[in-house]
């Protein structure tokens, strides 16, 4: 299994392809419905986001809490499509991968190819297995939205296939 | 005339959420294991580590799914039960409230316009039914929504028939595609009306996996409709596969003479319920 250390370069992105399975480590953010809609609240605005998205990767997700002595509690993916309309704009600001489960829209497979990014797709219902791939976790935005705010999470070897790469392989057309 | 107190209910929803949130059910751990065995690639990829996501689940004691859901709660009242001390569904309530807290799980419950967390996983989605005896029993499931979120009612015509139903169960799975974690359970309700269909397919999940309805002509629609559903070629994850259901469980209700309701309740492979008896 190929083993990828984030952040992700254009060099790294350019040999994935739709179909293997890669190991991933370094360092996501976490974002999902409530903190997509408020990112583009603040884009609509012109207010300047309280984080860059430039170089980042982006884990839908929103973890259970953290039992003693863990970095995190279960985490597993939600389902990518919510994000959906809400991605080409994100992948405008220079975001370069995306993590979470299940198809993603035509417009979004577009702007992955226009923006030389990629889509990784984390196993759903595998929530104790990444909980504990996560070593540690730090708020970045949004406290008040619990376990929808967005979090940096430093991650060891976190599974995952490549589900659509920047040349337009996508594992869910067959 | 028996009497249980309302600390007794709150304890027992309180035991049932946390393991429920701990652990597969055993019918649909060796469901998935075979599943894994008749895939390849990356859908076989998927359920060995789901599978290895089971046991890491149980050995530290974390929640299989950080979608630890909707706290449904089915209680069944015997009518000779008297329920003393706090309402039954602040009981509940208490008792999702103290293990969602104490066990780490994830507070999913918001107010659907302002979108506000209540912060402590309340309201549970109660269901009770006054049934004869003095006991009390409860199943408790926890419910994602990446999956009741791809579930479907449908009002078809009495024409429509056998062949509608399967054609719904099938549609349903089929326009969920890749998005609910499949491989997933059906829960069908057949009959009866638009609120009791849908409550009816909430129920069949509730049954065990690889179960059939003792109706014959209801067990052949279960068969029928998972064959379809598998010919779909979703596979685990949606990553391609011979496996996209693991089952599908059908109820029946008398409907009326115009109509034929059929809801499709998609669970997805995370498949979480306990039962307990009071």
């Amino acid at each position: 299994m190929k083993r990828i250390t984030l952040p992700l370069t254009d060099d790294i992105i350019e040999d994935l392809r739709a179909g293997e399975s890669v190991l991933l480590s370094g360092e996501i953010l976490t974002g999902r419905d409530c903190a997509h809609k408020r990112i583009c609240e603040f884009l609509d605005r012109k207010e300047p986001l309280p984080f860059s998205l430039a170089g980042e990767t982006i884990y839908y997700a929103g973890p259970c809490p953290a039992p003693a002595g863990k970095a995190c509690g279960s985490c597993g993916p939600t389902t990518s499509a919510r994000m959906d309309s809400f991605a080409p704009r994100l992948l405008g600001l220079g975001l370069k991968g995306m993590i979470g489960k299940g198809e993603r829209s035509e417009e979004v497979c577009a702007a992955i190819r226009k923006e030389h990014a990629v889509y990784f797709a984390a196993i759903g219902g595998a929530g104790a297995l990444y909980g504990n791939a996560i070593t540690n976790s730090e708020l970045v935005a949004f406290p008040d939205l619990l376990s929808e705010a967005v979090y940096r999470f430093t991650v060891k070897d976190f599974p995952c296939i490549v589900a659509i790469d920047c040349k337009g392989g996508n594992i869910y057309i067959k | 005339m028996r009497t249980i107190f309302s600390k007794q209910i709150e304890d027992a929803v309180y035991a049932l959420a946390e393991r429920a949130c701990l652990r597969l059910t055993p019918s649909c751990r060796v469901a998935l294991t075979q599943a894994a065995e008749e895939e390849s690639g990356a859908a076989k990829f998927a359920l060995e580590t789901v599978l290895a996501n089971a046991d890491t689940a149980a050995r530290e004691k974390m929640a299989v799914c950080q979608d630890t859901g909707y706290a449904v709660v089915l209680a069944e009242i015997g009518q000779d039960v008297h329920i003393e001390g706090e309402p039954l569904s602040e009981a509940v309530d208490e008792g999702v409230r103290r293990a969602y807290a104490d066990c780490c799980f994830r507070k999913s419950i918001c107010d659907p316009l302002t979108r506000v967390n209540t912060a402590d996983n309340t309201p549970a989605s109660l269901h009770t039914e006054i049934v004869p005896g003095d006991k009390v029993r409860l199943c408790f499931l926890p419910k994602g929504f990446g999956s009741e979120n791809m579930s479907r009612l449908y009002m078809l015509t009495p024409a429509m028939g056998r062949a509608g139903i399967v054609d719904a169960i099938v549609e349903t799975v089929r326009l969920a595609g890749s998005k609910p974690c499949p491989p997933v359970v059906c829960g069908v309700g057949i009959g009866g009306t638009f609120d009791t269909c849908a409550h009816l397919a909430k129920k069949a999940l509730t049954r065990e996996l690889g179960s059939h309805h003792p109706r014959e002509d209801v067990a052949s629609i279960e068969q029928e409709a998972l064959e379809k559903i598998n010919a779909l070629g979703i596979g685990a994850q949606g990553f391609g596969g011979k496996v996209t259901a693991l089952g599908v469980l059908c109820e029946v209700l008398p409907t009326h003479i115009a109509g034929l309701p059929v809801a499709v309740n998609i669970q997805c492979h995370c498949m979480r319920c306990e039962k307990a008896e009071i």
